[in-house]
């Protein structure tokens, strides 16, 4: 078992492929799937997976990647932290690139502000222990996958006694998204190709309401090809007998408590609070925020600052697409103005983002 | 790219790379050689037909599983001259070398140099030695510019493709991309992963005996496969469309690169060729290929077709189809 080649089989793939066909058939009618993973999103690009579905079959792309949700404010925030005197700005990469409203890190790096990119919130510690008179600020954005990994830095600050960590946090939880999602009465979501690894961390059960109040099948599904394939094929099942339910494909690693020691470390630095996503507004209960007894972490106690004036930049639709009401093709900046190497929107920074997916792979 | 400085991404040889050479160097320099832009000029002098190249290493870093910065040197010049259908003769050298930089290191690089020219059955004829300032470069940058004489019968032009024709492809891909980015980032495997760096003129001359049928070929470096594939289609104004399944990749290469997030079709190899050949006598030309012991693992990967002229598809291995662009931005810089 090497675990690339034994989830790309093309026999298996075949047989899934011409389930999805028949059970379509069955169903005998348009249905539209959407899945909320980034990684699926790019998945279902780079293996062509869209080509070999009936064309009865939509899949729409949602708000996958915590960089394209985290509006310009956020951005301006970061930057105006990054022009503060004794500040250290750390950083995972994907949010170098990403333009504010004015301007991005990674420009205010050439121009002389120091932001450093990290692999984990753990090496933004040890930066911060390097440098004890610095304020050492990381930039804390993700969905429930990247939480618990901050939740652990914060506690190990807490026991290391590091005074000069401090995060700024734009946590996104996925399901509050996903509600609004299903209510627009513009998308007419069928199913949820539900996330992997943040699925890992919160359970099946975190998506129990989808079935509960709006009756919609769910299936926790992993990112390889037959995974993939194996997902939709169940979600068609399930319109087909309409037994809408919570199922996990992904079952090798989804457990229905998720991670509890994740979850709990989540619990005990967090609270939940409202936030704001590019392209919602303000969704309630969405975010992450620190919790009373950890407050001191927060880059908001040490730094006061007044970001720019938030501009969206004419004409991008970024927040369309995020919302899969639009595919990227339909945005006049679109492989115009709007590419990998000028990105304007976000959703074609991200490596994750349905923008870059489409730029990359296309629609062959 | 609307940018007022040079990026790295100008040194990727994707896209903006293309951009750079077309609105500044063709536009100055304009003549009916350059623009061919092939990887090597061909020129006639007295008669004779002749290939000209250079090319300049600046890996990162100089020593690295699988070879050195000069075996590469000598390697990338030769396979540049190769793959234009010439029998390499003559290589020049040029270092540029930091003001500081070990002796002793200098010495082995040197005797490597030495080494794979004796292997590409070329000679060291001419060159040049420059030294700067520390930090002025990294440790040593090395030119090479080599000359050949073109294999009678040899006929290699994008214009000579046609609809129909299969694409050869000479072994594995990604090793030497792979096996940089895992010495740089200090990251191990199982069993490691070493750079294909080889000298491909001695499989260039077996083939050359079928040289009526072998209409095109070029060394997937920088940009990989993907990249030469798309000049290739944007040129011959055809369509290609590939098989994943029948790329060969070596198992950890393919592992790495799920890891790191690269996608294999756009890493850089350093010993492998491509040719676009003549349906009817491909699998002659893969025989004589997997003779050669750079040659034992290829393989037919695909065909020229008419479908959708100017793109390349890919067909994946669960049977769905996708399109393979150009590279865009840096996958990796300094990786030769």
């Amino acid at each position: 078992m090497k675990f690339i080649d034994e989830f790309r089989n093309a026999d298996i793939a075949q047989e899934l492929i011409k389930k999805i066909h028949r059970t379509s058939g069955l169903i005998g009618r348009p249905v539209s799937l959407m899945e909320v993973c980034g990684t699926h999103t790019m998945a279902i690009y780079r293996h062509g997976i869209k080509s070999v579905l009936p064309p009865s079959i939509k899949l729409l792309s949602g708000p996958g990647c915590p960089v394209c949700v985290t509006p310009n404010r956020y951005l301006d925030h970061a930057v105006a932290l990054s022009r503060q005197k004794d500040v250290i700005i750390t950083t995972f990469g994907d949010m170098l690139n990403v333009p504010g409203s004015s301007t991005s890190l990674v420009k205010e790096r050439a121009s002389g502000a120091d932001i450093r990119t990290v692999y984990s919130p753990l090496d933004a510690l040890a930066i911060a222990q390097k440098n004890p008179t610095k304020k050492i600020i990381f930039l804390a954005v993700g969905f429930e996958t990247t939480a618990p990994t901050i939740a652990a830095t914060i506690i190990e600050a807490q026991r290391r006694n590091v005074a000069n960590f401090y995060i700024s946090s734009a946590h996104k939880r996925i399901p509050p998204a996903m509600r609004l999602l299903v209510e627009d009465p513009e998308l007419h979501i069928d199913g949820f190709i539900c996330p992997a690894h943040v699925s890992a961390i919160i359970g099946a059960e975190a998506y129990e309401f989808l079935v509960r109040d709006y009756a919609k099948p769910c299936v926790i599904t992993g990112f390889e090809p037959l995974d993939i394939l194996q997902g939709i094929s169940m979600l068609l099942l399930q319109l087909l007998h309409n037994s809408p339910q919570v199922e996990t494909q992904y079952s090798r690693v989804v457990k229905q408590q998720g991670n509890t020691t994740a979850r709990k470390l989540v619990g005990e630095v967090f609270i939940n609070a409202d936030t704001r996503w590019r392209g919602f507004g303000i969704i309630p209960d969405s975010g992450l925020t620190l919790a009373d007894a950890y407050a001191c972490y927060d880059a908001d106690t040490v730094e006061t600052v007044k970001p720019e004036e938030e501009r969206e930049f004419p004409g991008c639709l970024c927040g369309e697409v995020i919302k899969g009401k639009i595919e990227p093709e339909t945005c006049s900046l679109f492989r115009t103005i709007c590419t990998p190497t000028n990105p304007v929107g976000p959703c074609m920074v991200s490596q994750e983002g349905t923008c870059a997916a489409h730029y990359k792979y296309g629609n062959a | 790219m609307d940018s007022k400085v040079i990026l790295l991404a100008h040194g990727s040889g994707g896209k903006a790379t293309h951009q750079l050479i077309d609105s500044l160097f063709v536009a100055h320099f304009k003549n009916v050689i350059l623009s061919d832009l092939t990887d090597a000029a061909l020129l006639s002098v007295s008669g004779d037909k002749i290939l000209f190249t250079t090319d300049s290493y600046v890996v990162d870093p100089i020593f690295f599983p699988g070879g050195d910065i000069g075996k590469l040197a000598v390697h990338g010049t030769v396979n540049d001259l190769a793959v234009c259908g010439g029998k390499p003769l003559y290589l020049s050298l040029s270092l540029i070398l930091e003001e500081g930089f070990p002796l002793e290191q200098l010495t082995v690089i040197t005797q490597s140099i030495a080494e794979a020219a004796a292997d590409a059955d070329v000679m060291i004829v001419t060159g040049d030695t420059k030294v700067v300032e520390h930090g002025s470069v990294d440790k040593i940058f090395i030119n090479t510019a080599g000359i050949a004489q073109l294999h009678a019968g040899a006929r290699l032009a994008i214009k000579n493709i046609r609809p129909g024709d299969a694409i050869v492809l000479s072994g594995s891909i990604g090793d030497h991309g792979i096996a940089i980015m895992l010495e740089r980032e200090g990251l191990q495997f199982e069993s490691q992963v070493t750079s294909d760096s080889a000298p491909l003129h001695g499989m260039v001359a077996d083939m050359m005996q079928e040289a009526a049928a072998i209409r095109f070929m070029r060394d997937p470096t920088r940009g990989g496969i993907a990249t030469i594939l798309n000049e290739i289609c944007s040129q011959s104004h055809l369509g290609i469309t590939i098989y994943e399944a029948k790329i060969p990749i070596k198992p950890h290469v393919a592992s790495a690169c799920e890891i790191l997030g690269l996608d294999p079709l756009y890493i850089a190899n350093e010993g492998k060729l491509m040719a676009i050949v003549d349906p009817d006598r491909a699998e002659k030309i893969l025989a004589i290929m997997r003779r050669n012991r750079y040659g034992a693992d290829a393989a037919i990967i695909g065909m020229v077709t008419e479908d959708v002229p100017g793109t390349v598809i890919l067909k994946t291995t669960i049977g769905g189809s996708r399109i393979v662009d150009m590279l865009a931005g840096e996958q990796l810089p300094r990786i030769c």
